[in-house]
C-alpha cells in the first residue's frame, strides 16, 4: 500500500466551488470582519502618519509648560525674544535666524457641506515661517502679503469650509479676510489649517501673547543643549520638544482610541465569522464522510486528512481576507476629517493602507480560518475507516 | 402547535450548529446594541439640555473669553431671567485618561440655572463659603472614592500650575439624564490667580469663557439670541447665542466622522450574521431536499415547505437574538466600568432594543429568502432521487 503523504490541492479548491453558495457566504462573513479590521488600522495609521509628517525633524516647538497643545499656550513677546537670541538656531541664505513667532487660534467656521460649525485652526506666521515647513508649497495663487489682511487655506479647508477657496473672502475677528492662495502640505496636518501674518492676526484677535516659537536647529544633535539653556533661564517657564515629537503627541489619543475601539470591535466580530466558517467546515465534513473513509483506505493518513480540511478552511479564509482587504483598500480614496480632540481642532487624513496592516490582516483572516477549521479537521481526521465507509 | 413542535425538532436537528449559529447571533446582536449605545452615549450631553437656557460665547470660538462687563448689560435684555458663567478649566487628575469636564463657575447664579444639580442646603452654603471647595458629581466621587472634605489636585493646561480643591458637597442627578461627572469650582478663585500674576495674562483676569443665560420662556429663545447678539455687534469681542442644545450639538458634529463610522460598523456586523445565518440555511435546506419533495409528495403545497424554512430560521434568529438583547445590559455595565469617565451617561435605550429585535427579524427572513425560493420550486422526482 502506498502510504500518500498529501491530499492534492486541487482536491480542496474544488471542494469550495462545489457549494459556491455556501463559499461565498462564509467567505463574505470574513471579508466583512477583515474589511472592518483594516479600516480601523488604516484609519488610526492615517492619523499618525499625518501628524508625523506634520514636524520636521530638526524643527524645535516650544510652549509654556504644561500647556500640551498650541491652542492652550502662551509666549510673551519678551520671552519669544529671549528664544530668538539663543545658540544653535539656523539661519537662511540672507542670514535671517530661522525662528517663527505663532499666535495660534481656533476659529468656529460653517463647513461647505452641510453649513455645520467646526473649529479651524487659524495660524499667524511668516515667510520664515514658510521655509520652516519645506513640505507647504502654493497650488494655487500666491503666498499673502505681509502686512495686509490676506490668507491662504490648506487644501482640506479650501475643500472643505465655506469661503475657503481662493479668491473668496472669510469674515473672522471683525475683518473681511482675502484667500489669495491655497497650499497643498503634503497630507501633513497644515493642510488643515488657515495661515495669515502673524502681526496682522495678533491685532485682529487682540492677542498680546503668541502661541508657539518654532525654530530650525543648526543640527538635529543640538537639541538638548538648547532645551537646557531654555530650562536654565528663570524667566522663562517654557517646554521645548522636537517638532515631530510634538506632533505625534498630538495623534495619540485620537489614533489610540481608533485602533483600541477598532480592534475590540474586530475580536467581537471575528467570534460570528469563527462561527460561520465552524459550520461551513462541518457540514462539509458531514457531506464527505464517505469520501473520508475512502481516502483513508486509499493510504492517505490521519495527517494528511486533517491538513485537507485545514487546507480547505484556510483557503476559506484567504479568500474572505483578500475580499476585505480589496474593500478595505478602496477605501484609500476616501477623505475623512473628524476633530481631534486633543487639539479640539478640525484634522483632515486620509485611510493609509500600509505593507503591514495588508500583513496583518491576511494574518487575522487566516487566524479565523485556522480556529474554525481545526475541530471539525480534527473530527474529520479521527474518524474509523470502517465507520466511514459503512455510512457512505 | 404542531408546526411549532415540527419547527423545533428541526432547528435542532443539528444540535451544533443551531448553537454555533445562535452563539454568533448573541454576538452580533449584543454587539451591536453595544455600538448603538455607544452612539446614543455621544448625544447624552445634548439630551440633557434645557430650553430655557440660551449659551452665549464669543463669535470667533469657544477659546476666545468674553469681557465679564457683558453680564450686567445681558441681564438687561429684554426675556433674560437670569445669568451666570463658566470658565472650562481642562485640568488633569492624575493622568490624562481620568478626563471628566470642570467648570470654574458663579456658583449662586450658576446653581440657580441649573436646578438638575441636587445639593444638599449644608453642602450648598459650604462650598459658596469655601473658594477653595468644589462640588462633583456623584458617579465621579464614586469613581475616583472622593468623600467630603477630601482635598483633590488637579494640574492646569489652560491655567499653569497645580491646583487643589477640597470637595464641599457631591450633587446628585435630578434625573437619569443628567451628567453626574462634572465638577464645578468658584470662578472667582481662577480670576484672583490671574490677576495675581499679572503681567504675563493679567489682562485675562476678567473675562469668563461662556455665559450661560436663562429665558423666561423657550419659544423666545431665537429672538433673545438675536437681540444679544446685536447689542455686542461691532464690539472688540463679538458675540454668538444659541440655545443650549444647539451648543452641545455643536461639540458632537466635531466628531460626526467618527459617529457615523461607528453606526456604519454596527450595520456592518449585522451583514456579517447574516451571512452565516444565510449560511445554515441554505445547508440546511440542501439536506432536506429528499424531505421536502417527500412533503409535497403527499400533497403539502409549496407554501408550506416556504413556511417550515422560514419558521425555522425565525426561530434560531428569535431565540439568539433574544440572548444577545439579554446579554447587553451586562456588557454595556462592563464596558463602562472600562472606560472610566469617557461616558458620563451611558444606558440603553429602548429605540436600541426595538433595533436589535428588528434586525433579529431581519436577519432571519433574510436568511430564508433564497432557500425558500428554491425549495419551494423543487422538482418532486428529482428531489426524492437526490441523496443528502
Amino acid at each position: 500500500m502506498i502510504a500518500r503523504r498529501t491530499v492534492p490541492f486541487s482536491y480542496i479548491s474544488r471542494n469550495l466551488m462545489v457549494r459556491r453558495v455556501t463559499t461565498l457566504l462564509t467567505a463574505g462573513g470574513m471579508g466583512l470582519v477583515v474589511y472592518v479590521f483594516a479600516t480601523v488600522l488604516m484609519m488610526s495609521e492615517g492619523i499618525r502618519a499625518t501628524l508625523v509628517a506634520t514636524g520636521q525633524p530638526d524643527n524645535v516647538m516650544v510652549l509654556r509648560k504644561g500647556a500640551g497643545a498650541e491652542i492652550n499656550s502662551g509666549i510673551s513677546r519678551g520671552q519669544a525674544a529671549i528664544i530668538g537670541s539663543l545658540a544653535h538656531i539656523a539661519t537662511d541664505g540672507q542670514g535671517n535666524k530661522l525662528v517663527s513667532k505663532e499666535p495660534v487660534v481656533l476659529n468656529t467656521l460653517p463647513k461647505r457641506s452641510n453649513g455645520k460649525p467646526s473649529n479651524v485652526t487659524v495660524r499667524g506666521t511668516s515667510l520664515i515661517g514658510l521655509s520652516l515647513r519645506p513640505q507647504v508649497h502654493m497650488i494655487k495663487g500666491r503666498m499673502f502679503r505681509p502686512g495686509t489682511s490676506e490668507i491662504v487655506t490648506g487644501q482640506a479647508i479650501a475643500r472643505g469650509f465655506a469661503g475657503a477657496g481662493l479668491g473668496e473672502t472669510m469674515r473672522f475677528a471683525g475683518r473681511d479676510w482675502l484667500v489669495v492662495g491655497v497650499f497643498d502640505a503634503a497630507k501633513s496636518g497644515f493642510d488643515s489649517e488657515i495661515w495669515g501674518d502673524a502681526d496682522q492676526m495678533m491685532q485682529a484677535f487682540r492677542r498680546q501673547a503668541y502661541s508657539s516659537v518654532i525654530f530650525r536647529l543648526t543640527e538635529a544633535s543640538a537639541f538638548d543643549q538648547i532645551k537646557a539653556a531654555l530650562e536654565d533661564d528663570p524667566r522663562l517657564t517654557l517646554d521645548a520638544k522636537p517638532e515631530r515629537v510634538f506632533y505625534a503627541e498630538q495623534s495619540e489619543a485620537l489614533a489610540t482610541f481608533i485602533r483600541i475601539l477598532g480592534l475590540a470591535l474586530s475580536v467581537i466580530f471575528s467570534i460570528g465569522a469563527v462561527v460561520g466558517a465552524m459550520i461551513t467546515m462541518f457540514a462539509s465534513v458531514a457531506s464527505r464522510v464517505g469520501e473520508i473513509g475512502t481516502l483513508r483506505a486509499l493510504g492517505f493518513r490521519r495527517a494528511a486528512v486533517l491538513s485537507a480540511f485545514m487546507g480547505e478552511s484556510l483557503l476559506l479564509a484567504l479568500v474572505g481576507g483578500i475580499m476585505g482587504l480589496a474593500a478595505a483598500a478602496l477605501m484609500q480614496t476616501v477623505n475623512i476629517s473628524t476633530v481631534n480632540f486633543q487639539t479640539f481642532s478640525e484634522l483632515a487624513f486620509q485611510f493609509t493602507l500600509t505593507p503591514g496592516i495588508a500583513v496583518k490582516s491576511i494574518g487575522f483572516a487566516l487566524a479565523m480560518g485556522l480556529v474554525g477549521g481545526f475541530i471539525p479537521a480534527w473530527r474529520a481526521a479521527r474518524m474509523n475507516i470502517i465507520d466511514c465507509l459503512r455510512q457512505a | 402547535m404542531f408546526l411549532l413542535r415540527l419547527l423545533l425538532k428541526n432547528a435542532f436537528r443539528y444540535r451544533l450548529r443551531a448553537l454555533l449559529t445562535m452563539v454568533g447571533l448573541v454576538v452580533a446582536i449584543s454587539a451591536f446594541g453595544l455600538l448603538r449605545t455607544i452612539v446614543d452615549a455621544w448625544y447624552a450631553g445634548v439630551d440633557a439640555t434645557s430650553s430655557t437656557r440660551l449659551v452665549t460665547r464669543s463669535s470667533i470660538s469657544l477659546t476666545f473669553p468674553l469681557p465679564l462687563n457683558y453680564a450686567e448689560r445681558i441681564k438687561a435684555v429684554d426675556g433674560v431671567s437670569g445669568i451666570s458663567w463658566a470658565n472650562w478649566f481642562g485640568g488633569i487628575y492624575i493622568t490624562e485618561r481620568n478626563f471628566f469636564a470642570q467648570f470654574a463657575i458663579d456658583p449662586e447664579s450658576y446653581l440657580a440655572l441649573y436646578p438638575e444639580f441636587v445639593l444638599t442646603d449644608d453642602e450648598r452654603t459650604a462650598f459658596l463659603r469655601d473658594q477653595q471647595g468644589a462640588v462633583v458629581g456623584r458617579k465621579l466621587a464614586r469613581k475616583f472614592g472622593w468623600k467630603l472634605g477630601d482635598t483633590v489636585a488637579l494640574r492646569g493646561t489652560i491655567y499653569p500650575g497645580t491646583w487643589s480643591f477640597t470637595i464641599r458637597g457631591i450633587y446628585q442627578g435630578k434625573d437619569a439624564k443628567t451628567d453626574e461627572q462634572q465638577m464645578f469650582i468658584h470662578w472667582k478663585r481662577l480670576a484672583e490667580s490671574l490677576r495675581a500674576r499679572a503681567g504675563n495674562g493679567g489682562s485675562q483676569a476678567d473675562y469668563v469663557g461662556v455665559y450661560v443665560v436663562g429665558i423666561k420662556n423657550p419659544d423666545d429663545a431665537p429672538l433673545v439670541s438675536q437681540r444679544i447678539d446685536a447689542l455686542f455687534k461691532n464690539s472688540l469681542a463679538e458675540t454668538l447665542t444659541e440655545t443650549e442644545k444647539a451648543f452641545q450639538l455643536g461639540f458632537v458634529s466635531m466628531s460626526e466622522a467618527i459617529l457615523i463610522a461607528v453606526q456604519a460598523v454596527s450595520f456592518i456586523i449585522i451583514l456579517i450574521i447574516m451571512a452565516v445565518m444565510a449560511n445554515t440555511m441554505t445547508m440546511t435546506a440542501r439536506e432536506r431536499l429528499g424531505e421536502y419533495a417527500t412533503l409535497k409528495a403527499l400533497g403539502f403545497p409549496p407554501a408550506f415547505v416556504v413556511k417550515l424554512l422560514f419558521g425555522e430560521s425565525l426561530l434560531i434568529a428569535l431565540i439568539g437574538g433574544g440572548l444577545g438583547i439579554a446579554l447587553t445590559f451586562p456588557l454595556a455595565r462592563l464596558f463602562v466600568s472600562q472606560v472610566g469617565t469617557l461616558f458620563p451617561i451611558f444606558n440603553v435605550s429602548i429605540l436600541t432594543l426595538s433595533l436589535q429585535l428588528i434586525a433579529c427579524i431581519v436577519v432571519g427572513t433574510v436568511a430564508a429568502a433564497w432557500p425558500a425560493w428554491k425549495m419551494s420550486r423543487i422538482d418532486i422526482v428529482q428531489g426524492l432521487r437526490h441523496v443528502a
